[in-house]
């Protein structure tokens, strides 16, 4: 309903414009008409009539304007609430209940209390300290909202959003703060809704603010760093305890969406494990606290799109922001270094390398594989059981039948190239589509005499110095002449262009996948938030969920180029546009295609549920059940559905009735089982197969 | 519509029509005695363009032309105006009032971090009642699209939309004191929860942006937001607010390096949190079951800011006849909104019948009976003269018992005595002679019976426990002509039943004379500072902040008002009744030294006196300190509602009081930030009330 009234909203501004075009339009013509009129009878004050009718005009067109807008503002508010519904219904056929009203109806009522735990980029920020440029700020919010201080102030925006890039936290005299309460990622933008679908379904069951609870915290940060500057962790474990103990024992049920996946892994670790690193809860507290945890579109091994950002500040990093502003980010809004002052401030954000795709080749494939190899994106949702077994033979064999084959691509099922997903970054089209041996084979380009020319321009580019330009040019070509990079190399790739984030970056994060869990090494808060390099709690009764959307093409392989030198502040290396494909992995712009939520592929949001904790597993010591169920996308089916009931993407989900109402049932006490089990459209359970690690 | 548009498009509109704003601007100053040619020339056009043919129609068109042009002016120039506010440097008003007053102070939280001063003490705020924001979470059709929306606080747009409806929502259930079924109306948490009660009308902004200069951010500021329409036991029975509160206290001490929490309950706030500090240390399941340390392991200090401790007068007086200024800040605020008859003529049985389902109300009834607001012979606050906001009190004293021949008794500077203990009294006579003319009068009194019920049931919406009161009861009520502070509960019993049944369950409003009475271990008795025992936590300390210099209502002058209408409410403050009496008699109502609402005695008397030193009240002697704000209006406009304000919630602006509160929030003690500061008479006033401490 809430965003509807928005678009109608919108609608009715963006309408007036053109309506008083036209009636300027008119009242010109008859400007013109009278004119002769006029000289005729007022010759005497003719250069002063002339001049007043003008203005005359003026006053005249806009106050039809505004008459006009009074109006439909008049008509807008008088509007009782159901015509939308009403006229929406008309076009439609009825509409199905809302979730929340139609369990509430089978008698299904508040029981486990919730928490959410928001991802990155959706929580909104507010400034509780700033630089005198932001005046009249205080808590105010900078992040969320309308944005309307980029516009206002840009520069100081930056500054104040950024943090210091050698601690990660605070610049000095700067303090932003996450907002708190359900209002921190109720709404990301007026009209645009993260949380707010889901906590009025839950209210319509029974829940309020006593059992629900917005774990906010500051997605810049490190996930301990919101402990150590916020004490985030430690208000989620009292909060957590305090909702447990005033509701009758009933375990929480926490719903992480996105990044909070990730961060909500790391509290999990982090609340059993003893201070000072930990935050001393005990071994049984999660055993004791939590019933449920339903991740929504978690991810868990890392998001390709993360890789990008950090590299070229290029890919949909921050894809919600664009998606909801275009103009923002991709307008020269800030003069022409809108990406370096973006690659600048988002790598200032250590959170955004939680996210780099991790485990390795073993889990993303190599050049030479991948495990969703064979993938045919054109292809709707249509493989069914039937032809899951073929098409794992298919797979299997093509490649050896078409190693024969004259061209050094590799065919797929459908006699397109199969795409080589498991090159995360190819230097050059052919780097990305050629078959393996054909690629080692391919002479190395010829390297350009070593030149002079550096990088280093730090000095002329004041505000929007990244590190770029502290690199050799010699360097740059050395990076592009490899030509293909997996997922194991990504890390030792971004440390060469970005040292200093990745100083950080590995005191905070692990990437890897550990052989051994119980080396001791691993105890460290660095691998907490990585599945693979941890183990769940002994919780045997704590159900995981796994719950995304499918059916969306999403970022899985780059294709990179160099950049020619346009400007000595550029950045080096740009996504290769052009490079279009007939693979079947839909290669489009230089970006390679896979199944997914168009910001998390499947197989980062479903192996953890599907495969790496399913059962008792060495991830899963306690044997803790888990469930994965997808979501079928479907897009809305007209403009009165805003964002649908139906969708599967990164963020529309929250808004899925199907995940909706499989959230409230188990917030009401239905089990994973009573649910119905796993459901799975895509080709999960096949990709995880392929991918062989020690369970 | 246009206000909503963002800034970009009103600055690009702006761009658009700027020359042309300019343009007209210059020209209407030149030409604003051709006021009229302004106007003819569009119609001229038009009438001489459709001359041919439609002639009427085009002078029809002319007068829409016109109002067009009117309505297109004055869209310019709103839209020129908002455009040059906004490009207004924010430091600009600063700058003109800076030149107008003098240059102004830093604001308290600037200039302690200059000398230093950092965030050490978590803070917790309690807001008072009325100041906290209610939203809505279920309800009934009507509410539609309300859904987490303010129904209190805020803009109030809801009230002129569907009055109806909001009543609805507004009201709890008249027998039960929680919610109607299917209403769940709750309060807002957080910060936002009383920053600012309306637009720009801060409460806790003020606070929280000082507190904030010296470190202060979410982590270790919390707001104890909680329902005040319940009584203080239901908000943890419905909503955990008292748990919430406990282990949101409990981990703000956990993360802060273990320093303990300084809680700034404000107005009803101090009572809230007198209740809390009995609950937690209370054991499961009445209580939270802290143990008997908890407060003195996590309280540093309470600063009570203008705390009704002993209850307002004003409370009973919005209990009885729904007349006295008991939401006073809302009727500050907006008076249109409850004094106008919005709603028909009823606006006052409304009034009645949404507050008395708010059992909040109750807690501020004056506590203490007769030992502490006196009865009708004597009163502490005797002998108060409110045209000089203090007295001198030395030529006070000798001649503060003297009679004349006449029955009025004769104050000081020959004016006649107020008699304030007289809390309500039928007819000014009553409340100015001498008791024992008083009681000559009423020897000649006589009863008139009339059986007849004052309504039958025509009222409908607007039912309040008055109609079914007898006329008989009503003049029998009216004839006793005084009613003292003891008998204010008597009294409301008397017309309303079921509020009262509620009220003695839950409040306490007597004095103990034996606290160790197993029956103090009740709630209801929590929040009433004479019926219970401060914590043991020797090291905590409590302040009590408050304004003073203004008239408060202290007792009021009664009416039987004359029945034009069946559904009226039978009592009404005698406005008439206006006198010289030394107690500013004023309007029906007798003031005395306060912050507007709350009488500097029931503010103050409790740090002064019962809880000083180590008494019955205050078994572990922990330390007490009054500390009062003189009150000074703001000099002019700009300065708002001032910096040195003493009245009930604009003290939350007061620079002085926040200070106060940053040094002892950054580790000062009572002591070290000067102990005492009285102004008022407060030590004379204490001095006469007789309680065994």
């Amino acid at each position: 309903m809430k965003q509807r009234k928005v678009s109608k909203d919108s609608g009715a501004d963006f309408g007036n414009p053109q309506l008083s075009d036209r009636s300027k339009n008119s009242s010109d013509t008859d400007e013109h008409e009278s004119k002769p009129h006029h000289q005729q009878k007022k010759r005497r004050k003719k250069s002063k009539v002339t001049r007043w009718s003008c203005i005359d005009t003026c006053c005249w067109f806009i106050g039809c304007v505004c008459v006009l807008s009074f109006v439909f503002a008049v008509l807008y508010h008088a509007t009782p609430e159901s015509v939308p519904q009403f006229v929406a219904e008309k076009i439609n056929g009825p509409l199905p209940d809302p979730p929340g009203t139609m369990l509430r109806k089978e008698g299904l009522l508040a029981k486990h209390p919730v928490v959410f735990v928001p991802g990155i980029v959706t929580g909104g920020l507010e400034m509780w300290e700033g630089k005198p440029c932001a005046h009249g700020l205080f808590r105010k919010r900078l992040w969320g909202g309308n944005f309307g201080k980029i516009y206002t102030r840009p520069k100081c925006w930056m500054e104040h959003i950024m943090m210091d890039n050698e601690t990660g936290l605070d610049p000095e005299g700067i303090r932003v703060r996450p907002v708190s309460g359900l209002v921190a990622a109720d709404y990301f933008a007026p009209g645009y809704f993260v949380w707010a679908v889901l906590i009025e379904n839950l209210a319509s069951i029974g829940y309020e603010e006593k059992n629900m609870y917005m774990a906010s915290y500051d997605w810049r940060l490190t996930f301990q760093n919101t402990e150590v500057r916020d004490a985030s962790l430690s208000r989620i474990k009292s909060t957590i305890e305090s909702m447990v103990q005033t509701n009758h024992g009933n375990k929480v049920v926490v719903i992480p969406h996105s990044m909070g996946s990730l961060f909500f892994l790391h509290f999990l670790k982090w609340v059993e494990t003893a201070p000072p690193m930990g935050g001393g809860g005990g071994p049984d507290w999660c055993a004791r606290h939590i019933r449920a945890v339903m991740n929504i579109a978690g991810t868990f091994l890392g998001v390709p799109k993360a890789f990008p950002g950090l590299f070229s500040a290029e890919a949909k990093d921050i894809a919600v922001a664009r998606a909801i502003a275009p103009e923002i980010l991709s307008n020269d809004v800030f003069g022409f270094q809108t990406l370096q002052y973006i690659m600048r401030v988002t790598r200032s954000w250590d959170a955004c390398m939680s996210m780099v795709p991790k485990g390795g080749d073993a889990i993303w494939g190599n050049a030479s594989w991948s495990p969703e190899e064979g993938y045919d994106c054109s292809e709707k949702r249509s493989i069914t059981e039937n032809t899951t077994e073929d098409t794992i033979a298919s797979a299997n064999s093509v490649p050896q039948e078409c190693a024969d084959d004259d061209s050094a691509v590799v065919k797929g099922v459908h006699g397109k190239p199969v795409a080589h997903y498991g090159r995360m970054v190819a230097f050059g089209k052919e780097a990305a589509v050629l078959d393996y041996s054909a690629l080692r084979k391919k002479e190395p380009p010829p390297k350009t005499p070593p030149s002079d020319r550096t990088m280093n321009s730090s000095a002329s580019c004041g505000d929007v110095w990244t590190e770029y330009q502290e690199m050799e040019w010699d360097n740059i070509e050395d990076i592009a002449s490899r030509e293909v990079y997996t997922a194991g190399d990504l890390v030792e790739l971004l440390r060469r262009v970005a040292p200093k984030l990745m100083a950080r970056a590995e005191e905070n994060w692990g990437f890897g996948l550990a052989d051994d869990l119980s080396d001791p090494k691993y105890q460290h808060f660095r691998h907490w938030s990585n599945p693979l390099e941890t183990m769940l709690p002994n919780a045997p009764e704590l159900e995981i969920y796994c719950l995304y959307g499918v059916g969306i093409p999403t970022e899985r392989s780059y294709i990179y180029k160099i950049s020619p030198p346009t400007d000595s502040c550029y950045i080096p290396f740009r996504i290769d546009g052009n490079a279009k494909g007939d693979s079947e992995g839909c290669l489009k712009g230089g970006v390679q295609f896979v199944d997914g939520d168009e910001t998390v592929p499947v197989l980062s949001s479903g192996f953890a549920c599907a495969k790496l904790w399913h059962g008792k597993t060495r991830f899963n010591p306690a044997g803790s059940p888990t469930f994965v169920k997808e979501y079928n996308h479907s897009p809305p089916a007209n403009f009165f559905e805003g964002r649908g009931t139906e969708s599967g993407s990164h963020v529309d989900i929250m808004g899925n009735f199907a995940l909706i109402e499989d959230i409230l049932r188990v917030a009401a006490g239905q089990t994973g089982d009573q649910l119905g089990g796993n459901r799975i459209h895509s080709d999960l359970l096949k990709w995880s197969e392929r991918i062989k690690i020690k369970l | 519509m246009i206000r909503r548009r963002g800034s970009r498009q009103v600055e690009e509109e702006a761009k658009t029509t700027g020359e042309r704003v300019d343009h007209e601007s210059k020209l209407k100053e030149s030409d604003t005695d051709d006021a009229k040619s302004n106007e003819q020339p569009p119609q001229q056009q038009q009438q001489q363009k459709k001359q041919n043919k439609k002639k009427s129609k085009g002078a029809r068109w002319g007068c829409i032309d016109s109002c067009c042009w009117f309505v297109g002016c004055v869209c310019v120039i709103w839209w020129f105006l908002t455009v040059l506010y906004n490009a207004m440097p924010s430091a600009l008003p600063q700058f003109v009032m800076q030149k107008i007053t003098g240059p102004l102070p830093d604001p308290p939280g600037v200039k302690l971090r200059k000398e230093g001063l950092f965030a050490k003490h978590p803070v917790v705020f309690v807001p008072g009642i009325v100041t906290g924001g209610l939203e809505l979470w279920e309800g009934k059709p009507c509410a539609d699209g309300l859904f987490r929306k303010r129904l209190w606080g805020g803009t109030f747009g809801e009230i002129y939309k569907r009055p109806k409806c909001w009543m609805e929502h507004m009201t709890l259930d008249n027998e039960t004191g929680l919610d109607p079924e299917g209403i769940r109306v709750r309060p807002v948490s957080g910060l936002v929860a009383a920053d600012y009660f309306a637009p720009g009308y801060f409460v806790w902004a003020v606070l929280i942006e000082n507190l904030a200069q010296i470190g202060y951010e979410e982590k270790n500021m919390h707001m104890a937001a909680y329902d005040w329409r319940l009584t203080f036991q239901n908000t943890e029975e419905r909503d955990k607010s008292l748990s919430r509160l406990k282990s949101t206290i409990e981990v703000m001490v956990q993360t802060s390096g273990g320093n303990k929490v300084v809680v700034i309950p404000h107005s009803m706030g101090s009572l809230y949190f007198l209740h809390f500090l009995k609950w937690v240390e209370a054991p499961a399941p009445m209580g939270g079951g802290g143990g008997p340390d908890w407060c003195s392991r996590h309280i540093k200090a309470t600063m009570n800011i203008a705390g009704p401790l002993l209850g307002v007068p004003k409370a009973f007086a919005g209990l009885f006849s729904a007349e006295a200024k008991d939401i006073a800040v809302a009727r500050a605020i907006a008076p249109g909104v409850l004094d106008n008859d919005i709603f028909g003529l009823q606006t006052l049985q409304y009034m009645m019948r949404v507050t008395r389902t708010w059992d909040a109300c109750m807690s501020m009834i004056p506590k203490g009976g007769n030992t502490i607001w006196g009865d009708a012979d004597w009163s502490p606050e005797e002998g108060h003269a409110c045209s000089k906001s203090k007295l001198a009190p030395d030529d006070r004293q000798g001649s503060a018992k003297i009679k004349q021949e006449s029955p009025v008794d004769i104050g000081p500077h020959g004016k006649p005595y107020a008699h304030y203990g007289r809390m309500v009294a039928f007819g000014k006579e009553a409340a100015v002679l001498s008791h024992s003319a008083v009681l000559e009068k009423r020897k000649g009194s006589t009863k008139v019976a009339n059986g007849e019920l004052r309504s039958n049931g025509s009222c409908g919406d607007v039912w309040t426990e008055y109609h079914e009161l007898h006329w008989d009861d009503v003049e029998d009520i009216a004839s006793r002509d005084i009613y003292c502070a003891e008998d204010l509960v008597g009294l409301l019993r008397r017309v309303a039943p079921k509020l009262m049944i509620r009220g003695e369950e839950n409040w306490g409003f007597g004095l103990a004379d034996n606290l160790d009475d197993p029956k103090y271990k009740h709630f209801r008795h929590w929040s009433n500072p004479l019926e219970t025992l401060l914590p043991n936590a020797p090291d905590m300390e409590i302040f009590c902040l408050y304004g003073m210099g203004i008239p408060t209502e202290r007792s009021y002058i009664y009416k039987v008002s004359p029945s034009t209408d069946s559904c009226n409410i039978p009592f009404r403050i005698d406005t008439s009744a206006d006198g010289d009496s030394e107690g500013c008699l004023k309007g029906g109502v007798q003031f005395v030294d306060g912050d507007e609402t709350v009488p500097a005695l029931s503010a103050g008397y409790m740090c002064y006196k019962p809880w000083k030193g180590k008494t019955r009240f205050n078994p572990a002697n922990s330390s007490s300190y009054v500390r009062e704000y003189n009150h000074a209006p703001p000099a002019n406009l700009l300065e708002g509602r001032g910096t040195q304000s003493g009245s009930h919630v604009d003290i939350m602006g007061n620079f002085a009081l926040i200070e106060d509160i940053l040094r002892v929030a950054s580790g000062w003690s009572g002591e070290e930030i000067g102990g005492d500061r009285i102004y008022s008479d407060l030590p004379i006033w204490s001095e006469r009330i007789k309680l065994v401490l």
